[in-house]
């Protein structure tokens, strides 16, 4: 199963870490990376610029609108992300537990969800039924000999 | 008792908290006792007993701020005791003894190995796990066990064995490796290419198993296939200079990306022509082909898991089956052909060419195998028979070889799937 680790940070975390030397920064999340590869368990993962680089598309308005800046109160942002194959909720917490953050910062831990979330009956699982069975007839129009090996 | 129930669920986290930590840490505990015992098999022993502890102590005492370090120290005071007891004590202070004074010293909160030695003795671990004196059977259960920290139950489960035979298993290994003295190395510069070409196929066939189980009533265990990523990439982190073992990676990443198409909403198996590609994992496409890049970029010629992984790699980049690149699928079998004359490899080359040239031009290679020993016994040979006689209308020749290959196939879903096709050609 695949968990997701976001990052986010307050106000106060991201100014402490503007403190601390880029270096040791670069270092320590560089160990943390490599000790996750090295266990086979991370799927993907990115960093995220400054919030204030980012906009927002807001779809109360139509068309939708689309603002510069960061999302919302800038209290909690969404800093990073992590993608972990693991086996069990216990071990992505393991795994979470060892991220190098300090005060301020924390990690929300959310499994990524997989074929097996979506219910046979619903409506888009049914949607796409129909049109592979609506592919699969017109295949089957096309080549009256069958379907390859 | 409500307390019963909040008492319950504490130990049942913590035990969860045992097995998490387990996971994550068992290779490099197990190797750091080798090198701190000099003996793999009594490592492993102290090792499990060290995870036995925590099993009983963790769920009353809590979980402790660094369980790896725990984990280590009771295995270490374990190994001192055992040799206290057999009076060996002074002989192996003297061995290990300036060892042993760091190990008291070290806070419990200090990783228990040291980190510029840790990974040449898990790859150590790895070789040994899938050492040569020990069979097939005897390799995956090691490598499970000890390099991927699969508890004896779990490791039962996902090989649908009972305990009591995984745990057979586990002892005639450790026997066998003890037996034939086999040293904590990696393999001298001789033996090198042969001894990872067995590390690669124990993760190989540890794969295969999941997603194509030759017995049983299930068509997939992903679970097992995503252990062997997990070692897959393992194995990339350590040996990142060995060009196979990228591509090994590759191949199974790109396989294994294919997994949410291949059953159905009622579990029944669902053939590459007829997947639908938008189900298809995106991530794992990138990892494979970042991989199966990483491995070309050696410049050394593709080996045996890259050619296969860069088949995989036109069906992951092609919109639909039809559009696939077969000429360039039929060539990478050309090439895998080359490097080992295989049967197996020939009627795989035949379905591409049946794609590309048609099914008349594929049913000549196929018919040419029929007197392979390798597929004699099987049920591919005739379940791809089937399928090109079917194209080319020749029904009830096809029916007949649908028949055979159901007769043939152990697993039950992939029987039901050519008696359906056998059926349909009445």
């Amino acid at each position: 199963m695949q968990y997701m680790l976001i990052m986010r940070s307050d106000d106060a975390a991201v100014a402490e870490y503007k403190e601390i030397p880029f270096e040791q920064i670069i270092e320590a999340m560089g160990k943390y990376n490599e000790s996750m590869m090295e266990a086979g368990v991370l799927a993907a993962g990115e960093g995220l610029s400054d919030a204030s680089e980012g906009f927002v598309v807001d779809f109360s308005a139509d068309p939708p609108l689309v603002t510069d800046g960061p999302y919302g109160e800038t209290k909690e942002l969404f800093n990073g992300f992590w993608i972990l194959d693991v086996a069990s909720k216990e071990e992505a917490a393991e795994w979470a537990k060892r991220c190098p953050l300090g005060p301020g910062a924390k990690l929300e831990v959310r499994r990524v969800t997989g074929p097996e979330d979506f219910p046979a009956d619903n409506e888009w699982v049914q949607k796409e039924e129909g049109w592979r069975e609506e592919q699969a007839a017109k295949k089957a129009a096309e080549s009256p000999g069958g379907s390859a090996a | 008792m409500a307390h019963d129930g909040t008492a319950r669920r504490a130990e049942d986290s913590a035990r969860r908290a045992v097995v998490a930590i387990w996971r994550i840490e068992s290779a490099r505990i197990v190797a750091t006792l080798t090198r701190y015992t000099r003996d793999f098999t009594l490592a492993e022993d102290l090792a499990q007993e060290a995870l036995a502890d925590a099993l009983a102590q963790w769920p009353a005492q809590g979980v402790p701020r660094n369980g790896a370090a725990w984990l280590t120290q009771v295995a270490k005071r374990k190994a001192i005791d055992g040799w206290r007891r057999q009076e060996r004590f002074a002989e192996h202070v003297a061995a290990v003894g300036a060892d042993l004074e760091r190990a008291q010293d070290e806070a419990a909160d200090a990783v228990p190995w040291d980190p510029d030695e840790i990974d040449d003795d898990v790859l150590r671990l790895v070789f040994t796990a899938c050492h040569p004196v020990l069979s097939q059977q005897a390799r995956v259960a090691l490598t499970l066990r000890v390099i991927a920290g699969l508890e004896t139950t779990e490791l039962a489960r996902l090989l649908l064995v009972p305990v009591a035979t995984v745990q057979q298993r586990i002892v005639r290994a450790k026997q066998a490796l003890a037996e034939a003295q086999v040293p904590f190395e990696t393999p001298p510069r001789a033996e090198r290419r042969q001894r990872l070409s067995a590390v690669l196929g124990v993760i190989y066939l540890i794969f295969t198993e999941g997603h194509a189980a030759t017995a049983g009533a299930d068509w997939m265990r992903p679970e097992l296939s995503v252990e062997a990523i997990r070692l897959g990439r393992r194995l990339a982190a350590l040996q990142p200079d060995e060009p196979e073992v990228h591509g090994l990676l590759a191949l199974i990443e790109l396989t294994a990306a294919r997994f949410p198409a291949r059953i159905d909403a009622d579990g029944e198996p669902v053939l590459l022509p007829d997947q639908d590609r938008r189900r298809w994992d995106r991530g794992a496409i990138r990892r494979g082909r970042a991989a199966l890049a990483r491995a070309e970029g050696f410049g050394r010629g593709l080996g045996p898991y890259a050619l296969q992984a860069a088949i995989a790699e036109c069906h992951a980049t092609a919109s639909d089956f039809a559009s696939t690149d077969w000429p360039r699928i039929v060539a990478a079998y050309d090439a895998l052909e080359q490097l080992a004359p295989n049967p197996v490899v020939r009627l795989n080359r035949a379905v591409a060419v049946a794609e590309a040239e048609g099914p008349a031009a594929a049913l000549a290679i196929v018919d040419a195998l029929a007197g392979e020993k390798a597929l004699a016994l099987g049920h591919l040979l005739p379940s791809v028979r089937g399928e090109l006689l079917a194209r080319l209308g020749r029904d009830e020749e096809s029916r007949e070889a649908f028949a055979l290959a159901a007769e043939r196939t152990e697993n039950a879903r992939e029987r039901a799937v050519l008696l359906a096709r056998a059926a349909a050609r009445r």
